[in-house]
């Protein structure tokens, strides 16, 4: 081989490459993407799709495997899989996804203003966001259950509390570097006041690199969610959630029927990864854009 | 000079930055005055404090920066003023032009944003005239399809635009003083030379006092109506611009002036000895002693203080003669600028 064809070759290989990664880049975003959209259109259309009432008790059909009349099956109580399901993704997903949203806008809030103001107030928040990423989320929801009651809303509540660090931390960082830029003084030379270069100027910069911290989140919020749930601190039942029917279904489990805590444990590993997966592909795509 | 009470009065100006925990010297002595209505060249080499002694004007340091002597604005100084009165100077009286736009501008927003916002959030102007009024200042600045101009983003424009742009939101504030931070080093020489032309056109309609900071020594001499030359934080000489070529008398100015590549002479520049200091790197003596060809023992032990003589000061033990005698030039009249 002459070393013109070795050099072609080897320019060969690293175009298609780049090409094969680049389309794999994107195709994994939109994949994700799409099972983002499908699952939560479902959880939204549930009343017209699900076949049955997911709370429908038929003791005619108890412990049912796969069937044309039940698609993923019944529970112990008769009651089909399928419609649990996708009655079961609302709640599964509006909680992580209030936990995200309140741990964002509450930790975007406490780091810009850290940031900004720098002193004691950023060494208060700082020390706060680094003792609160000493505990696990699980263990201050448990905590909080235990002094204030079982429920889906403790739940949010101590979780938003628990993920302040995952975002603030990042976040805080991020305006520090921005806050230095010479762009923010020049606003100030200007005679504009803190308030307006920190919401109309800081967080618009900053607001990409929450986004992917908020999405990165969100998985392991609805994993937590559905964990919180399975222990029996969540969601009470009869209410479909999958974090709840997965715990249902462990009897099952021994007495050879899997399904429904298989099911339920499926539609949140997949849901998990895919956020993942969403995350990662923003933060790679945001960090190429900035450099 | 008769005038009672220049625009901007820098008196004794030093200013620390902490380093490592430890204050450091940033700015050591600066002394500067600016007339209403004239301009002043500040000169000097990178990292001799000009940009500092600028951003101190609007109290816009680095934080835990501490700040000596007084920086007096039409009487007030701005060392020790309120932030409320701050925020009005900042508004007001005094705008800034940066080197480099590009960074000195939100890239997420638009033109327009950034040219009304301050109009209308901190003036108090009516979002349909502050459009009206940049528009008009656009067109003032050379930049003909101002319409359009507004809707873009910051990086769908030129390094000589952007500048113009910053330009016109300097001219927005309706200033008394322009701190011009080496507003044509970034840009190509020809952009340079409309960038300055679009400077000085606007100054003189509107009777503007301008601070000039570059390095550029013949620039400074052609925009300005007095140069002050820094080294190491401190300034080393004033005179007028007229007089810089013939009439600088401390050793470093004439190193300066000799370091520069003349027209038609061939052969190696003059550079200066040594590096130059820093401020916090200087001993108890002259900043420019240990570079000094005419240097003599007191220039290592004591630090000469500024004196007036031919027009100016200069802050020299041994300060050397003008090339030209002050009588025969003094009485020139200069008419580059306002020209």
């Amino acid at each position: 081989m002459s070393s013109y064809q070795i050099a072609s070759l080897g320019r060969g290989l690293i175009r298609s490459s780049r090409l094969r990664s680049f389309v794999r880049g994107h195709g994994v975003l939109a994949a994700a993407g799409a099972v983002v959209a499908v699952v939560v259109l479902a959880s939204v259309c549930a009343p017209l799709i699900a076949p049955y009432d997911p709370n429908a008790v038929d003791v005619m059909a108890v412990s049912q495997g796969r069937s044309a009349a039940h698609w993923l099956g019944t529970d112990d109580t008769g009651r089909d899989i399928l419609s649990r399901l996708l009655y079961g993704a609302r709640l599964s997903l509006l909680a992580p996804a209030a936990v995200v949203l309140i741990a964002g806008v509450l930790s975007s809030a406490l780091a810009v203003s850290a940031a900004w103001l720098g002193g004691w107030w950023d060494r208060t928040v700082s020390a706060l966001l680094d003792v609160v990423f000493g505990f696990p989320g699980l263990v201050l929801a448990v905590v909080a259950a235990a002094v204030f009651g079982a429920g889906l809303t403790v739940a949010v509540v101590a979780l938003s509390v628990a993920y302040l660090p995952y975002i603030g931390r990042v976040v805080r960082n991020a305006a520090l570097r921005e806050c230095q830029l010479p762009y923010v003084s020049a606003l100030r030379m200007l005679g504009m006041s803190g308030w307006r270069i920190c919401l109309r100027h800081v967080v618009p910069n900053l607001l990409p690199i929450a986004l992917v911290q908020v999405t990165m989140s969100f998985g392991y919020a609805l994993l937590d969610v559905a964990a919180f749930s399975f222990i029996g601190l969540g969601t009470q039942p009869p209410t479909a959630e999958w974090g709840l029917m997965v715990a249902n279904g462990t009897s099952g489990i021994l007495a050879g029927r899997p399904e429904q805590s298989l099911y339920a444990g499926v539609a949140i590993v997949v849901f998990v990864i895919a956020c993942n997966l969403i995350g990662n592909g923003l933060s790679t795509r945001l960090q190429g854009e900035t450099r | 000079m008769n005038r009672p009470q220049p625009l901007l009065a820098i008196d004794e100006l030093h200013v620390t930055l902490p380093f490592k925990g430890q204050p450091r010297t940033v700015i050591q002595r600066v002394d500067l005055t600016v007339p209403a209505g004239s301009a002043v060249g500040l000169v000097g080499e990178s990292g001799s404090g000009k940009s500092m002694t600028a951003r101190a004007v609007l109290r816009l340091l680095p934080g835990g920066a501490r700040t000596g002597g007084k920086i007096l604005f039409d009487g007030a100084d701005v060392t020790t003023m309120s932030p409320a009165a701050l925020r009005k100077l900042r508004i007001h009286d005094v705008a800034m032009i940066f080197q480099d736009p590009r960074a000195h501008i939100n890239p997420v927003r638009t033109i327009g944003d950034f040219l009304t916002e301050a109009l209308v959030t901190t003036r108090g102007v009516r979002p349909r005239a502050a459009e009206a009024t940049v528009t008009a200042l656009l067109r003032e600045v050379g930049i003909a399809d101002a319409a359009r101009r507004l809707r873009q983003r910051p990086s769908e424009l030129s390094g000589g635009l952007l500048q113009r742009v910053m330009i016109a939101a300097a001219l927005a504030a309706e200033p008394r003083l322009l701190l011009a931070d080496e507003p044509t080093t970034a840009l190509d020489v020809t952009t340079q030379a409309e960038v300055m032309a679009i400077i000085d056109e606007a100054r003189a309609e509107r009777g503007l006092a301008m601070l000039f900071i570059t390095h550029d020594l013949a620039l400074a001499a052609a925009v300005c109506d007095r140069i002050a030359v820094m080294y190491a934080g401190s300034v080393v000489e004033e005179l007028p611009a007229d007089r810089l070529h013939d009439g600088a008398r401390h050793p470093y100015t004439r190193a300066l002036l000799a370091s520069r590549p003349a027209p038609g002479s061939g052969g190696s520049l003059r550079a200066i000895p040594g590096r130059p200091l820093p401020a916090y790197e200087t001993g108890p003596g002259c900043a420019f002693g240990t570079r000094c060809s005419q240097a003599q023992e007191v220039c290592g032990a004591e630090r000469p203080l500024p004196r007036s003589g031919g027009g100016g000061t200069t802050a020299c033990h041994f300060p050397v003669d003008p090339l030209v005698p002050q009588a025969t030039t003094g009485a020139g009249d200069r008419s580059t600028t306002h020209g």
